[in-house]
């Protein structure tokens, strides 16, 4: 076992294991701080891929930003446990057990075809910082635009919606 | 080096995982934070692809797919404040209006 190797079965079973206790929580809270130790631990995942400007991403917007304003949400609506109701008894009876063959399915699939896309992986050592930057500002230009479109829109939509009325 | 494989069943499990939580819990904050938590299974994917094949194209997509989640929070978090104060509660159970 090399060391990423192991570095990589210690991340991977501490994001299943947040994913899990997501499911399990039943405070919103508690499920949000259970998707946190999932964030940090994939944006650990992308740095033992060498792709240090998408885990410095990951951490700043989705662990800070995006958990941020989930957090946020949880206590100004005062969200308590999660009551249990069981108006919809498909989704408890089928829902697990269908999420759990799609799981199965996923995984059967993508590991079949093994080592086949092993290629080198060499791109770490190419300063992909600069490198997507470069993407992003010549070949990527126009979606990089719409995104910013995108989020102005968002912005937009997000003050309606959660705007008074007669204010 | 890790394999580019264990990366991606990890990936199909953390996803599967998502859509378990998005079918079972009642909560309407959680069931958004299970799509979160579909989006990042799908980002690592994309970076552990990118990796394998040697290019950028998939890290490039990590940040749009990031933006654009960034965006649905903003938005998403909106409706669930202005259900929660329309009908006093959280459970998507009681926010069936559009039911038969």
């Amino acid at each position: 076992m090399t060391p990423q190797l192991v570095i990589f079965f210690v991340l991977a079973a501490l994001a299943v294991a947040g994913a899990i206790s997501l499911i399990f929580q039943r405070h919103p809270i508690h499920s949000a701080l259970s998707l946190i130790v999932v964030m940090v631990a994939l944006a650990g995942l992308y740095l033992l891929m060498g792709a240090e400007f998408v885990a410095a991403v990951q951490i700043i917007v989705y662990g800070g930003a995006i958990m941020v304003l989930f957090v946020f949400v949880i206590m100004l609506l005062n969200a308590g446990a999660e009551e249990r109701t069981s108006f919809s008894k498909l989704a408890g009876f089928a829902g697990v057990p269908l999420g759990m063959a799609l799981t199965a399915f996923l995984a059967a699939a993508v590991a079949r075809p093994a080592g086949a896309a092993q290629a080198p992986g060499n791109a770490a050592v190419l300063a992909p910082t600069r490198t997507i930057s470069e993407m992003i500002f010549k070949d990527f230009v126009y979606p990089f635009e719409l995104t910013s479109f995108l989020i102005l829109v968002a912005i937009m939509g997000a003050i309606v919606l959660a705007a008074r009325k007669g204010e | 080096m890790v394999p580019v494989n264990y990366y991606v069943v990890l990936s199909a499990v953390l996803f599967g995982l998502g859509v378990i939580a998005f079918v079972v819990k009642r909560n309407i904050i959680s069931i958004f934070m299970s799509i979160e938590l579909m989006l990042n299974a799908v980002n690592l994917a994309f970076v552990a692809f990118s990796q394998a094949m040697g290019k950028l194209d998939g890290q490039v997509f990590v940040l749009f797919v990031i933006v654009v989640a960034a965006a649905e929070a903003a938005v998403g978090l909106g409706i669930i404040i202005l259900i929660a104060r329309n009908r006093q509660s959280l459970n998507v159970e009681r926010v069936d209006v559009l039911k038969l």
